[in-house]
C-alpha cells in the first residue's frame, strides 16, 4: 500500500505520533490541501493494528450537543466521497441506525437529540415501536419480557465501513504526496525548550521539529507525561467480539443503550457487536469471559433466535475517555503541541474530519472554528460540552 | 485479574467488585485558587503505572484499598481505608 521509508530525516516541517486513521487522515489533508509535504507519521506499531482496527465501523452524526452535531455532520459527508477520493473501496453502507429507548426518560432524550439533529439539518426522527418492528422484523420487542421497547431515535444516514481500509487509503494518499510513515517507531520523548516543542526522540534517532500532533488514543496520557501536561483522559478498555457468518438479516444498525449492545452486520455476514466500557482503569487489551457472557446474554434479549450463532473472536482497544464525552482537540499550552486526543468510544465516525480540522489547525496555528468546543482549557474553566446523552451505550 | 482479596471477605471474583477511582488528597477548597480546584476535579494521572484505588465489595458494602498495576491488570495488595488513613500520615501526594 505504500513505502517502507528507510532512516529517518533529521528534520521534518510536522511530526505527527500515532499511525490510526486520525494522525494519517491529518497527514493526506496536511500534504493535499495545506501544501505541507515534510511529514513524518510515526506509529509504534503497524498499520491499521490499533483503534482503528479494532472499533464496531459505526458512523453516525445524531449527537446531543450543537457542536457535536455539526462536527460528525461534516464527518458523514466526507466520508461519502471517501473511496471515490482514494480509488479505494471502503464499502461505506448507509444502513440507517435505530437508538433503541426502552424508557420514557430514554424516550424523551431521543426527541430532544432529533430536535438537536433537525436543527442542524441531520435527518433524524423519534419513532414509535411499531416502527422498529417494521424496520427490524427480527427483533423481539419485549425483550424478554423486562425491558420492552417504547420507541427509539431513527438516524437515517447511519452507516458502517471497512475499518483497517480507512487507514490505508488515508496512509497510501499521504504516502503518494511526500509523507514519510515510519512504523515500529516508538516515541521516547519530546524535546519542550521555554514552552514550545523543538524535537521529538525516537528508539530509531532524534528529530528536529517545531510541530508536533499527537494521535495516540489510549497512550495520550503517557505522550502527555511527556511534554509535562496533565489532563481529565483516563483509559478503560473497550471490549468487542463477532459472530461467525450468517444469512443477511440485520439491514440497519442497532443500538441500546439500556441493554448495553451496539450490533450491525458486515458485508459478510458476521454480526459485529460491542457494549459498554470495562469497568475499571486498565493499560491493558485482555479479553474477558464476563464481557462475552454479558453482552451474549443482552443480545438474546432482543434476537432470541441467535441462541445457536457462535463467536468467532473477541478483542479490546484502549479508550481515552474525558469526563464529558467530548474529545480534546486543537492547540495546548506547549507551542507547537497538538492534540487529537479524548476520543474515547467514538473516534472512528470522526476520523475524516478530525484529520480536516487537525490539518488546518496545525498548518494556520489557529484552531478551526468546528473543534472550538473540543478545547484543551475547557476544564479549567469548567465549560464542559456535555455529549454523555448521545454516547451509543451507557458507560 | 479475576480474583481480588477483600482485606474484610477474603478472595471474592472481581464481578462482586466496584472501581471508584484513584486514591487522591483534595485541596482545601475555602483556600485554593480556581485553577487548583478544577484541577483537582477533572485531572486524573492517566498513564500507567502502580496505583492506589478506592474499591468496594458489593454485596457487604465494604470500601477499601487496592494497590494494582494498571499495565499489568496485577493486585499488589489491598488494605483497608483506616490502614490507608495511617499510611497518609506519612504519605506525600503526586502534585
Amino acid at each position: 500500500m505504500f513505502r517502507r521509508p528507510g532512516r529517518l530525516a533529521a528534520a521534518y516541517d510536522v511530526v505527527i505520533i500515532g499511525g490510526g486513521g486520525h494522525g494519517l487522515a491529518a497527514a493526506y489533508y496536511l500534504a493535499r490541501d495545506h501544501g505541507i509535504t515534510r511529514v513524518a507519521v510515526l506509529e509504534k506499531g503497524y498499520i491499521g493494528g490499533g483503534n482503528t482496527g479494532r472499533n464496531t465501523t459505526i458512523i453516525r452524526s445524531n449527537y446531543l450537543t450543537p457542536e457535536g452535531v455539526r462536527f460528525y455532520d461534516e464527518s458523514v459527508r466526507l466520508w461519502r466521497d471517501l473511496s471515490e477520493d482514494f480509488d479505494l473501496n471502503l464499502f461505506y453502507s448507509t444502513r440507517g441506525h435505530y437508538t433503541l429507548a426502552h424508557t420514557d426518560a430514554a424516550m424523551r432524550t431521543m426527541r430532544w437529540r432529533a430536535e438537536v439533529n433537525r436543527h442542524f439539518g441531520v435527518e433524524s426522527e423519534a419513532v414509535d415501536a411499531d416502527a422498529v418492528k417494521r424496520g427490524v422484523p427480527m427483533i423481539d420487542l419485549t425483550c424478554g419480557g423486562h425491558a420492552p421497547i417504547v420507541g427509539a431515535l431513527y438516524h437515517a444516514p447511519g452507516a458502517i465501513a471497512r475499518h483497517d481500509a480507512v487507514a490505508w487509503g488515508y496512509g497510501r494518499g499521504a504516502d503518494l504526496r511526500g509523507v514519510e510513515i515510519h512504523q515500529e517507531t516508538k516515541v521516547t520523548g519530546i524535546e519542550v525548550r521555554a514552552g514550545r516543542v523543538v524535537g521529538v526522540r525516537t528508539d530509531r534517532g532524534n528529530i528536529a521539529t517545531e510541530r508536533v500532533l499527537c494521535a495516540v488514543a489510549g497512550s495520550t496520557p503517557t505522550l502527555l507525561d511527556m511534554v509535562g501536561l496533565r489532563s481529565p483522559i483516563y483509559v478503560h478498555p473497550l471490549q468487542a467480539m463477532v459472530s461467525e457468518p450468517v444469512k443477511p438479516w440485520l439491514d440497519p444498525i442497532i443500538v441500546s443503550g439500556s441493554l448495553h449492545v451496539y450490533v450491525s452486520q458486515t458485508a459478510r455476514g458476521e454480526l459485529v457487536m460491542g457494549a459498554s466500557l470495562d469497568p475499571y482503569e486498565l493499560h491493558q487489551a485482555r479479553s474477558t469471559l464476563d464481557f462475552m457472557e454479558s453482552l451474549s446474554a443482552h443480545m438474546l434479549e432482543l434476537f432470541p433466535f441467535l441462541s445457536e450463532v457462535k463467536v468467532n473472536r473477541q478483542w479490546a482497544g484502549l479508550s481515552d475517555m474525558t469526563p464529558d464525552f467530548a474529545p480534546i482537540m486543537g492547540k495546548t499550552p506547549i507551542e507547537g503541541f497538538y492534540l487529537d486526543a479524548g476520543w474515547g468510544t467514538w473516534g472512528f465516525k470522526a476520523t475524516p474530519v478530525c484529520g480536516k480540522t487537525m490539518s488546518a489547525t496545525v498548518a494556520t496555528g489557529r484552531n478551526h472554528p468546528l473543534i472550538e468546543g473540543f478545547g484543551f482549557d475547557r476544564f479549567a474553566h469548567y465549560r464542559l460540552t456535555g455529549e454523555k446523552g448521545a454516547a451509543s451505550v451507557g458507560h | 485479574m479475576k480474583i481480588m482479596v477483600c482485606p474484610l471477605n477474603g478472595p471474592r471474583p472481581v464481578s462482586e467488585f466496584a472501581y471508584a477511582g484513584e486514591l487522591r488528597a483534595s485541596p482545601d477548597p475555602e483556600r485554593c485558587s480556581d485553577l487548583e480546584w478544577s484541577d483537582y476535579v477533572f485531572n486524573r494521572s492517566g498513564s500507567p503505572g502502580l496505583k492506589h484505588e478506592w474499591w468496594c465489595h458489593i454485596a457487604s458494602g465494604f470500601w477499601f484499598i487496592a494497590l494494582r498495576d494498571t499495565a499489568r491488570d496485577e493486585v499488589i495488595a489491598t488494605y483497608s481505608a483506616e490502614r490507608a488513613r495511617e499510611l497518609a500520615k506519612t504519605w506525600v501526594p503526586v502534585a
